[in-house]
């Protein structure tokens, strides 16, 4: 197909445990956001972070990414540690949403290279990125249309490729699939099975049950704690049910 | 006389055919489902029946009112809960509904039963502003606010979109027990698991409609042979199965593939024939097509390939 991405500097990783967590935990004032969740993803996997609204999962993804300090617990993500190192965090990890990624009045190329800027790429890496993603997307021919003209879909891959501009070793992708278009979804999937066979690790926060059974392994947020983690076949089993959605339904009442 | 009836109802914005020749009926007492993804056509078609938007071409009527001579009727009689809440965020959640029982003519206490069900599991937030509560609880509120008056036809657009698995259960259960109080119901949603909840569904995408039927009758007329292929390298699989003769065509589904095929064919001889080509600890099996195999097949027919 026509997805790209890159492998991994091995190096980088001498373990393959690209998030590992213990008692992490966040805490506003008596409130307490994420109870000490301990979870561990490899490399190259897909692990769907599942919740309700409210269940903690922004603030636990705000901690992974360097971008919230927990209150306590320990843990490192992609080789980095998160209560000491979250600017290199920052700095190796992709995150893209539904909300924010592509900048929609600029250019397919001129959103490469802001964020290829971003994250200190040369200006001769620039180029290079920006013809390979046009290439593998085939986008070449709208290379300098705003993102605003482009159908969803292709919105949605050119974020997705975006976000691993810098070649990272996790992409988180937060709600990533609004809209629901059965099509684009799949297209979408797609993708990510191929980044993820070239051993990049992605993490996907969805409140959309049936998305769920993409990922290789979920977690499950109830009230701030993990309350089920295991494949979407064996916690259909655990939970006797048929489909995610009635998993859910009985963890969450 | 139909609750709504919809013919060749057709609407551009500028350069783009938002609805291309849309008609469909729905009956008294029948929860009709609209079920198609973003930018299908889904709010268009409910702003013009509840006279909010002119169409360029067509006819319809609601309640057996024409949507342009008879507009101010149908404002009575209709109830619309649009995509994007229209609850005031400032106002408490009693101020809300007592605002929308006055501007109908009504009073909370005259049609307390047809919301009763729904608003005893908000009322004890009553005093809380609209613009503070949960997103279910702004569902409920909002459908209850939609109902005040009694409308004989709701339209409800996109009722579940963005609320959690829960709420959106709860609010089929609603919908249910609304529909035996002899409401049409139309609703419409992205969602293609619920579109078996609906008595009627019509599947539409980028202004046109694909199919209307019943839900279990569509799923029963899916012509080719589909089969569920499960495996730990879906990926590889997925590449492998994509270039196969006997493959029409092949989708990731979840956890495992979608496989249509050409012609008929055994479980046991596809997973023979991928067990030879290295797949071995694959699973195949013949599985009735669900909505979203219907629509997916009808896309491409279509010609869609977002």
């Amino acid at each position: 197909m026509f997805f790209w991405t890159y492998p991994i500097k091995q190096e980088t990783m001498p373990n393959t445990k690209v998030i590992q967590v213990a008692g992490l935990t966040k805490q506003f004032g008596d409130f307490v956001a994420v109870d000490h969740i301990s979870f561990e993803v490899e490399k190259g996997e897909i692990f769907g972070f599942l919740g309700a609204n409210g269940a903690g999962k922004t603030t636990a993804m705000r901690m992974l990414t360097g971008l919230s300090k927990p209150s306590s617990g320990k843990g490192k993500v992609a080789g980095f540690d998160v209560l000491k190192e979250s600017e290199r965090i920052k700095e190796r990890i992709g995150y893209m949403s539904q909300k924010f990624s592509l900048y929609e009045d600029l250019t397919v190329k001129e959103n490469i290279r802001f964020y290829g800027g971003i994250y200190g790429l040369s200006r001769n890496q620039i180029g290079t990125k920006t013809s390979q993603i046009l290439e593998e997307l085939q986008l070449s021919e709208v290379g300098t249309k705003p993102v605003r003209s482009l159908p969803l879909g292709w919105k949605q891959r050119l974020a997705f490729a975006v976000s691993m501009v810098h070649e990272p070793e996790i992409v988180f992708l937060d709600e990533p699939t609004g809209g629901v278009d059965p099509n684009v979804r799949r297209q979408f999937w797609e993708a990510i099975y191929q980044a993820a066979e070239l051993g990049r690790t992605i993490f996907v926060t969805t409140h959309y049950m049936d998305e769920a059974e993409y990922c290789d392994r979920i977690s499950i947020m109830v009230s701030g704690k993990i309350k089920a983690l295991d494949s979407p076949e064996n916690l259909k089993k655990q939970f006797k049910a048929s489909s995610m959605d009635q998993v859910f339904l009985k963890l969450a009442r | 006389m139909k609750a709504i009836s919809i013919q060749n109802i057709s609407k551009w914005y500028k350069d783009t055919k938002a609805l291309d020749h849309i008609s469909l009926e729905v009956g008294r007492g029948q929860l009709f489902g609209l079920i198609g993804p973003d930018g299908a056509g889904k709010s268009t078609l409910f702003r013009i029946l509840t006279t909010l938007l002119l169409a360029d071409e067509g006819e319809a009527f609601v309640d057996g009112l024409h949507i342009e001579k008879d507009y101010r009727e149908i404002r009575k009689r209709v109830g619309y809960m649009p995509g994007r809440f229209s609850l005031y965020q400032d106002l408490s959640v009693e101020e809300n509904l007592s605002f929308f029982a006055t501007i109908f003519g009504t009073t909370i206490a005259e049609n307390y039963d047809l919301i009763k069900d729904i608003y005893v599991q908000i009322e004890p937030f009553k005093k809380r502003l609209a613009g503070k509560l949960s997103g279910g609880m702004k569902q409920k509120l909002a459908l209850s606010c939609a109902l005040i008056h009694k409308p004989s036809v709701l339209f409800l657009d996109e009722p579940t979109t963005g609320v959690d698995a829960v709420s959106r259960k709860e609010f089929w259960d609603m919908l249910k027990s609304l529909k035996e109080k002899n409401i049409a119901i139309l609703v419409s949603t992205p969602y293609m698991d619920e579109a078996t909840l609906c008595d009627k569904i019509a599947l539409i995408q980028e202004g046109k409609i694909l199919k209307i039927d019943e839900p279990e009758a569509m799923m029963a007329q899916f012509e080719r042979p589909l089969f569920a292929v499960k495996t730990n390298s879906t990926y590889q699989l997925l590449k492998h199965l994509r270039v196969q003769s006997f493959t029409h065509s092949v989708l990731p589904f979840g956890e495992c593939l979608h496989l249509v095929t050409t012609e008929a064919l055994s479980p046991e001889s596809i997973q023979e024939q991928l067990r030879s080509q290295g797949f071995i600890d694959v699973e195949v099996s013949k599985i009735r097509a669900g909505i979203e195999d219907v629509f997916l097949d009808l896309s491409h027919k279509a010609g869609n390939h977002a």
